[in-house]
């Protein structure tokens, strides 16, 4: 048995000289790991297509802009200043909604998952609430909030703040039961269970929230952005489409999809640090 | 009667049935271990011996419902898998819930004498099995246990650290002398380190061993080979080829 495994593990890690690599990724079953920046041959590919389709004239200008045209459309309005305002004013609604949506969610989450009363009380809400389309929320939040600020910052809140209870609820509440065990022989206080154990249990639980969270608050903002407001990346986009100004929708476009993800890998780097520990010899 | 009296067992089970749902695992069991013995519990899986242990360690909320048993105030459970907090450092790990002043120091005393000194602020992630499981040793014997409740603890380790860890737990209990309950399903380990072997079927203690092999015990002696063969045949396996 031990002889076998040693020569099978022999042949793996000797191969023939010239050929390095090649036997073990040919002989692997599932896929190896990607080299880095091949993440993003996929949308590169896109551009390019698009690119080329535009400058031969498959894809007018008043279907879709190049991405070139957009590009340097983009540069034009952040040099004389027009675009800064609008971005300044959607990442402040977005970002306050985040904020108040991850923190209401935490809380939330916490009370749910660490007591019964929690529990009986909060998650059978937040489960119908999940239900409900944050976007079929509008007309009453208008009645409620009015048509300002205060009316859009509260959608984006509603709207991140059901995932985060959800994964850092269902986190909490998947906790190894190993670990609850050894705390009870440890004879460890509430308190110590909860810093020690519950808490840092719940935290990838938490980090997935949060990379979805990051970036739905950039989404419900463009429908809100729709709604009486003369700022904001939403209202350039969709005056563009009044005046056909394809390039200024897909500057747009790109921003959000530059802030997504930028924002996801934001999130990634701190998820990375608080989630060191995980990190063995081997990998 | 009155004689005895005067040293009371460390652990003492009275009557203890437990069954979940329909099926019984333990049936009316009765058990004294006098405080500092080293008892190993055999049994085929389902006998009920992680059960006991589980019971014993307070982790069966239902154990109670039946019988009673009575164990000292300061039990430690050593567990098969080390049950190390993946994201507390090792020296954490060890002073998780300690209650003495000096923890930090004790904490990296016992880990220099189960000799992984030198990992005292690594993770558990970058650790061996065997090191987790010295570590989870160091965090029980920290301690000072009066009884060290130990479910198959070296049961996933290889069987060469296994061996250098049944060395290492007979060296750090020599002194402190906690009273011991062992699960495990090796014969060889019981016969190795225990003063006493009790063999669970069905739910039942079937048989209750002495073990007279002289310390260091040695396989080749009769003695041990002799109880080995009987343990493995009450456990169902002849031992004509092995």
């Amino acid at each position: 048995m031990n002889d076998m495994t040693r020569s099978h593990g022999g042949t793996l890690l000797d191969p023939a000289p010239g050929r390095t690599g090649k036997t073990t990724t040919s002989n692997r079953l599932a896929p190896g790991k990607l080299p880095r920046g091949l993440q993003l041959a996929g949308p590169v590919l896109l551009v390019v297509l698009w690119e080329a389709a535009a400058r031969l004239g498959y894809l007018s200008p008043h279907t879709l802009a190049a991405p070139s045209t957009a590009i340097a459309t983009g540069f034009e309005m952040f040099a004389d200043g027009t675009l800064l305002p609008h971005l300044a004013a959607s990442a402040g609604r977005a970002y306050a909604g985040l904020f108040l949506g991850v923190l209401a969610g935490v809380v939330l989450a916490l009370a749910s998952g660490l007591t019964m009363t929690g529990e009986a009380l909060i998650d059978g809400l937040v489960q119908i609430k999940r239900a409900i389309p944050t976007l079929a929320l509008i007309p009453l939040v208008i009645l409620w909030l009015g048509i300002g600020e205060a009316m859009k910052i509260f959608i984006i809140f509603t709207a991140v703040l059901v995932p985060v209870y959800v994964n850092t609820h269902a986190a909490l509440r998947g906790i190894d039961i190993g670990h609850v065990e050894l705390a009870r022989t440890l004879g460890l206080t509430r308190s110590e269970f909860i810093r020690n154990v519950a808490l840092p249990g719940a935290l990838p639980g938490f980090f997935v929230s949060l990379r979805l969270a990051v970036t739905l608050c950039w989404t419900s903002l463009v429908v809100l952005e729709l709604i009486n407001t003369q700022t904001g990346i939403g209202y350039l986009m969709n005056r563009a489409r009044d005046w056909g100004q394809t390039d200024i929708i897909v500057v747009g476009i790109l921003i959000y999809a530059v802030l997504g993800l930028l924002s996801d890998a934001a999130v990634r780097m701190v998820e990375a640090r608080a989630l060191s520990y995980r990190r063995s010899i081997g990998s | 009667m009155t004689l005895h009296r005067a040293i009371s067992p460390a652990v003492a089970v009275r009557r203890l049935s437990r069954a979940f749902g329909d099926r019984p695992v333990l049936h009316d069991i009765t058990l004294n271990i006098p405080s500092g013995q080293f008892v190993a519990l055999l049994g085929e899986s389902g006998s009920g011996k992680t059960t006991l242990l589980r019971a014993l360690a307070g982790l069966d909320d239902d154990a109670r419902q039946s019988g009673s048993y009575s164990v000292p105030k300061n039990v430690s459970v050593l567990f098969q898998d080390a049950r190390l907090l993946p994201w507390l450092s090792v020296i954490d790990n060890l002073t998780l819930g300690l209650r003495r002043q000096d923890a930090v120091q004790a904490a990296q005393s016992m880990l220099d004498s189960v000799g992984i000194g030198d990992k005292a602020r690594a993770y558990p992630a970058t650790l061996s099995g065997g090191q987790k499981q010295r570590a989870a040793l160091a965090r029980s014997l920290l301690r000072n246990p009066d009884l060290l409740l130990a479910d198959e603890p070296f049961g996933a380790l290889d069987a060469l650290t296994r061996l250098k860890m049944h060395d290492l737990l007979l060296r750090l209990v020599e002194r402190s002398r906690p009273t011991i309950v062992l699960v495990t399903h090796d014969v060889d380990e019981a016969v190795l380190l225990a003063d006493r072997i009790l063999v669970l079927r069905d739910g039942v203690i079937a048989e209750d061993h002495r073990v007279t092999v002289p310390h260091p015990r040695r396989p080749s002696h009769p003695d041990f080979e002799d109880l080995r063969r009987r343990l493995l045949r009450s456990l169902g396996v002849e031992t004509e080829h092995i």
